[in-house]
């Protein structure tokens, strides 16, 4: 075992930021490993998972509808049952609503068109496992790149889900249609989250901004904990 | 047996490729208040019987084929 926490990355076919996502994660202190998601099992030192962006299986059907179901996502909802963080960025994200590990869902941007540029978006609950290096209020500026990203949910979910403090991330401004200009929630254990912003992209200010090497930070951090959950 | 599964955005649902639709619609002259685009997959399925067709695709309808938080589905059974 390295000091260094594994963080499983899971390659769908159409993934695109696997490797980003895995430079990212490793830039920020974790031990990264791509892991195919025709795999049945998880790397069993896996301390989180992340899924990342693309167009798995071609967006075909709807977004993440068909990835939701390959035979890794088994291991991984057992993963997140047993409290393992789970991050999906974007169609990662897109993914874990279709598998119904996150609530709402995705749906195409109401312009209509690809959305590719930097979005500010405000922490809305900094107690989530994810969001512990920044605090409430704080904006970020982290790149979207996608053309469904308008979430999703029926207003009485979305009212709970505001109450529960499972809306975590929001959009300062109108970026894709989105309901409450949400770009980020999290599961009612708050050990899975999703956002359709990419943190990978943002981990360096040569880059434009190293925001979201907070937030990839903070799920490191989360791995480390859980590591020494299962070890102990 | 062969089956058709409409699915549809339900309604309230904003759909904003229908609304694309129906400006494209207008711009050709065409009187259209609305258009709503939905998707419709054709299957050949193993039943035994109507019934048992029909339950099977309600099955398939839930757990892929249509997202019950934004979309409806329709079986027609051919005969």
């Amino acid at each position: 075992m390295t000091d260094k926490p594994v963080v499983a990355v899971v390659v769908f076919p159409g993934s695109n930021d696997d490797h980003d996502a895995a430079w990212a994660l490793g830039a920020v202190g974790a031990e990264p490993e791509l892991v195919w998601h025709a795999d049945a099992e998880l790397p069993p030192e896996t301390a989180a998972v992340v899924l990342p962006g693309g167009f798995s299986y071609g967006d075909y059907l709807r977004t993440g509808a068909i990835a939701s179901l390959a035979p890794l996502m088994a291991a991984v909802r057992e993963f997140a049952v047993r409290g393992g963080p789970v991050l999906g960025i974007c169609n990662g994200f897109q993914i874990l609503c279709e598998a119904r590990l996150l609530p709402g869902v995705l749906r195409p941007n109401r312009q209509l068109e690809f959305v590719c540029r930097d979005a500010t978006v405000r922490v809305d609950n900094a107690a989530s496992v994810f969001l512990r290096r920044c605090v409430s209020g704080q904006e970020l500026v982290i790149p979207v790149k996608h053309g469904d990203g308008a979430w999703y949910a029926d207003g009485g979910t979305f009212v709970q889900l505001a109450a529960r403090g499972q809306i975590v991330l929001r959009y300062t401004e109108d970026v894709n249609g989105a309901l409450g200009n949400v770009a980020g929630v999290v599961n009612e254990a708050g050990n899975v989250m999703g956002l359709m912003p990419h943190p990978e992209h943002a981990v360096d200010p040569l880059l434009g901004s190293a925001d979201g090497g907070l937030l990839l930070a903070g799920l490191v951090d989360a791995a480390s904990a859980h590591r020494a959950l299962i070890a102990a | 047996m062969r089956a058709s599964v409409l699915v549809r955005p339900k309604d309230g649902i904003l759909d904003p490729q229908g609304d694309a639709v129906r400006q494209s619609l207008r711009k050709l002259g065409f009187d259209v208040s609305s258009a709503r685009v939905g998707r419709v997959v054709d299957l050949d399925v193993d039943a035994d019987g109507a019934d048992e067709a029909r339950s099977q695709i309600e099955r398939m309808c839930t757990e892929l084929l249509a997202n019950p938080l934004i979309e409806s589905f329709e079986i027609r059974l051919e005969e």
